[in-house]
């Protein structure tokens, strides 16, 4: 941190030839990364901590589906004992998938190494908030693991003879799943510390959501360097920026529903438990207030991920710029009018559900204009299938799998049936997993060569991508089944019945983790051995394309032009290397627009 | 912090394409002019503020939602809080605020000695905020008027204060109706008055004698349940929260649940306006703020004024209910 900036001038990236100076080694030491006001770095460090939260969840993920490969226990003999660790298991793997990997996994980690340099600035608004908001994640992150784990280190450690177990000092335990609801959490849901403990930890990582998304607002409103206008943002930047908007207005609601839960359980003030005076739907109402919309800010930069790597990858201008702009903001406020599609059968009156039923509908709208416009870019492209490009096209056949099935659940007669059972862990995991997690992971190999300059295996790459794909769909797919035939979510156990689609499903959720793992080895791999990235390995035109890989501290050695981000017509692959290049003045093909 | 400060200056010194000879003490390095970074810092401000008020929405919400669950309740217990206290309160923060928005003038034009004074007067103000809601917290703590399992006492706003007379009324099946006015349901204002249980009472909510309505019983909030005293080791007479009905501590619960929720994270803030306002305090003192550069003084300002239009709508909510 004290060593002062050299003067660096990064020329004009040769292809195929990592330029000298660039923030990877602009300053060196542990505390250079740790204390780094740099967003590239700060996103990279969210890297690292979002991805150990997923392996985290994921490996409870696993484990929850070993226990329900067959009704029996599966972990222990005794089956209180193996339902309790069960118990633990879906809760531990919610809140971490949700709190701690999806919610910050495309805004912070691309989001973070991304926006500035596709806006032509040098930094996010705030950098000091932004360092901040890592550490907060951090700090949360820590608070819910810890009494996560306590928990089913007790409950696996627990001996009968002698009573007694590994306890980690403080808190242990939580099987509230990751709803938290009241009166349930306020008065059993694992023990009081672990309870409290693990309510204080979203509340704090909610903090680092808050900040984050505060300073891309910022960033995106005063940061725009000369020429990029609002029209002139590349789809990511919208995405992001209704993403924002609400992660800042609706996270505190839920930081004031978890205050609220605190106080009641540490206490006993009545706000949500009917028998001390609360309601326990308010905290329902208050809960999807928030949690609802926070499902747009886990698929809304997923889908504006998924606008830059269609249109890259077809060599075609986007179709319906402005729709797709203007739905992704769409999204965002109308999906502040649905959270009482989560209460239908709570005893809402039965106007009120209509109301929310017909909003709901509504936001099919503008996921539909983005869906269409996609495949309007695709017709006619000239598509190459690199890696990320897999992923996109595995995207939309998931997220409209995800979308449509959320019809299902928006309608309220069949939401009667479908309430809480497979069906809704199926739909929501085909949007959260199927399209989340794959635009993640596209747009990660997408910006893998800026990232580090190195590029990674296409062959493992596409092979990854396809295990994950195949094992994603016999994960969840039979689930929909499972769930219209009545299996209720959360249960430990089933009639024999259910047996084959909880098998299959198991057996999807091990195929998944060979897929993730080759991703993952296929990223290390790059990362050590890959060749060498050419400053735009794919042609694309938004900045970040015009600045060397891996950037240079300040992010560009020289002003970049600002210009229409989709217009890619000027730039021309050199096939030997895989390098594009721009040739001023190139004419534009006949049919693109 | 401060090397990475350095760090980034440097750094903007040699980037080329930004072309600024006379560089700004206080400009960071990924801005063009100083007034970029003051808007980006106040959007950043406003958007924190809403932030603010999203959260504290949620406790309007949840105000409006359990005061429509026990509007009785809420009529009648509203009337343990203290309307002048609360009012002069008001003052204080409008007040308060009236000098911050002079001391940020102040920064603006550069008038040192003035931001000082405008600074320490609404920290003042602040100070006395809470010196008041601290004296009326703790009248509610002597009457156990607060929810909870911290509280023992729940019942005294019908027990009095354990005094002999006070146990004889209760042993009498009476009630000693002594509420924060110092008046009565009947509207004497000097003798506490005593109704046996059962009795209907006037609700002193609904106007004069004439139009006063007869109110049942189960209208009068937890205490009235005299069936579950014991005796504490001083030999008073007492009933443990967790001994009254439950009907009879919901009621309770419900309105002062909401008002400690609202008025002590209000309090909280005001708490950490303070701490602004003595940081600001004390970075003016050694001459951190000139017009070219006031942003921190503005930005206190929004949030205390933030935190004073809070008040303006819990005063109306709480103390004000009809």
């Amino acid at each position: 941190m004290s060593t002062i900036a050299p003067d660096i001038r990064v020329p004009s990236q040769p292809s195929g030839e990592a330029p000298k100076h660039h923030y990877l080694n602009h300053t060196k030491g542990v505390l250079s990364w740790l204390l780094t006001l740099d967003h590239k770095r700060i996103g990279l460090m969210y890297m690292v901590a979002v991805l150990a939260a997923f392996l985290i969840g994921g490996i409870f993920a696993v484990l929850l589906r070993l226990e329900l490969f067959h009704p029996d226990p599966t972990f222990n003999s005794d089956p209180t004992k193996a339902w309790d660790l069960y118990n633990h298991f879906f809760t531990l793997h919610g809140a971490v998938m949700v709190f701690m990997f999806i919610i910050p996994a495309v805004p912070a980690i691309l989001g973070n190494f991304v926006l500035p340099i596709m806006l032509g600035a040098k930094d996010v608004a705030f950098p000091r908030l932004n360092l901040a908001s890592f550490w907060v994640y951090v700090l949360g992150g820590l608070f819910l693991l810890y009494v996560l784990f306590g928990g089913v280190l007790y409950i696996a450690t627990y001996d009968e003879i002698t009573g007694t177990g590994i306890r980690l000092p403080g808190g242990f335990g939580l099987d509230t799943g990751w709803t938290f609801y009241t009166p349930y959490s306020t008065s059993a849901g694992g023990t009081q510390s672990g309870v409290i403990a693990a309510t204080m930890g979203v509340f704090i990582l909610g903090f680092s959501s808050i900040l984050t998304g505060l300073n891309f607002i910022a960033t995106i409103h005063m940061l725009r360097p000369k020429g990029m206008t609002w029209f002139r943002l590349p789809l990511f930047l919208w995405a992001l920026y209704s993403t924002s908007l609400i992660q800042v207005l609706a996270t505190p609601v839920l930081a004031i529903t978890l205050l609220l839960l605190l106080a009641e359980r540490i206490l006993r003030i009545g706000i949500f438990d009917p028998s001390i005076g609360g309601d326990p739907v308010l905290y329902q109402h208050f809960f999807w207030f928030y949690s609802h919309p926070a499902v747009y800010i886990m698929v809304l930069p997923a889908l504006g991920v998924i606008s830059e790597l269609i249109t890259t990858f077809s060599r075609r201008h986007i179709f319906g710029y402005h729709f797709i702009a203007i739905s992704s903001v769409a999204i965002a406020l109308l999906g502040f009018l649905v959270w009482g599609h989560h209460m239908f059968t709570s005893g809402q009156s039965a106007l009120t559900n209509a109301i929310f039923s017909l909003i709901t509908f509504s936001v099919a709208i503008p996921s539909a204009v983005k869906v269409f416009n996609w495949v309007a870019t695709l017709w006619g492209g000239s598509i190459h299938l690199r890696t990320p490009m897999i992923y996109a096209l595995c995207f939309i056949g998931l997220f409209v799998i995800g979308g449509l099935t959320g019809l299902h659940l928006g309608t309220l007669s069949t939401d009667i049936h479908l309430h809480d059972t497979y069906f809704v862990v199926a739909h929501f995991h085909y949007v959260m997993v199927g399209s989340s997690l794959f635009a993640f992971l596209g747009g990660m190999y997408y910006w893998f060569p800026k990232m580090f300059g190195k590029m990674y295996s296409e062959r493992w790459g596409i092979v990854g991508a396809i295990i994950t794909y195949v094992g994603f769909n016999l994960t969840f797919f039979v689930q929909f089944i499972a769930g219209a035939q009545g299996m209720p979510r959360r249960y430990a156990s089933y009639p024999d019945g259910y047996t084959i689609y909880h098998q299959i499903s198991t057996v999807g959720a091990l195929v998944v983790s060979v897929g993730l793992f080759m991703i993952l080895f296929n990223w290390l791999h790059g990362l050590i051995k890959g060749k060498p990235a050419p400053a735009n390995p794919w042609g694309g035109n938004t900045l970040e394309w015009q600045t060397s890989s891996p950037p240079p501290h300040d992010n560009f050695a020289t002003t970049p032009e600002v210009g229409d981000p989709y217009d890619m017509h000027e730039w021309e692959e050199d096939k030997r290397t895989g390098a594009w290049t721009k040739v001023p003045g190139k004419a534009a093909p006949a049919h693109a627009h | 912090m401060s090397t990475a400060h350095a760090d980034s200056h440097a750094a903007s010194h040699n980037a080329s394409g930004h072309g600024h000879e006379a560089h700004p003490a206080h400009l960071a390095h990924h801005f063009d002019t100083p007034e970029q970074q003051l808007f980006t810092s106040k959007l950043g401000m406003w958007s924190f503020l809403a932030t603010e008020i999203l959260m504290f929405g949620g406790l309007f919400v949840a105000y409006a939602v359990l005061r429509h669950n026990n509007p009785d309740v809420f009529l009648w217990s509203h009337k343990a809080l203290d309307t002048n206290l609360g009012a002069i309160n008001t003052a204080v923060l409008l007040a308060s605020s009236f000098t911050m928005a002079w001391g940020v003038r102040a920064a603006q034009l550069g008038q040192r000695r003035l931001l000082l004074l405008m600074l320490a007067l609404t920290f003042l103000g602040g100070v006395g905020f809470m010196a008041i809601k601290g004296v009326e917290y703790k009248s509610k703590w002597e009457k156990h008027l607060f929810p909870g399992k911290l509280n023992v006492l729940n019942a005294q706003f019908a027990y009095g204060d354990g005094s002999p007379e006070a146990i004889a009324a209760v042993k009498a099946k009476t009630i000693t109706y002594v509420d924060s006015h110092g008046s009565t349901p009947h509207g004497d204002h000097h003798a506490p008055v005593q109704v046996k249980i059962g009795t209907p009472v006037y609700d002193p909510n609904r106007g004069s004698s004439d139009e006063a309505k007869v109110v049942p019983p189960t209208f009068v909030p937890g205490g009235t349940n005299l069936s579950a005293l014991g005796t504490d080791k001083g030999g008073h007479q007492y009933a443990t929260y967790n001994e009254l009905q439950t009907p009879d501590q919901n009621k309770i619960n419900s309105f002062f649940s909401i008002y400690f929720m609202m008025t002590g994270l209000h309090a909280i803030h005001v708490l950490i306006g303070m701490g602004l306002l003595a940081w600001l305090f004390f970075r003016a003192l050694g001459g951190a703020f000139s017009p070219a550069y006031y942003t921190p003084v503005d930005l206190g300002g929004l949030y205390w004024h933030l935190v004073d239009l809070i008040w303006i709508f819990l005063f109306p909510l709480l103390y004000l209910i009809h």
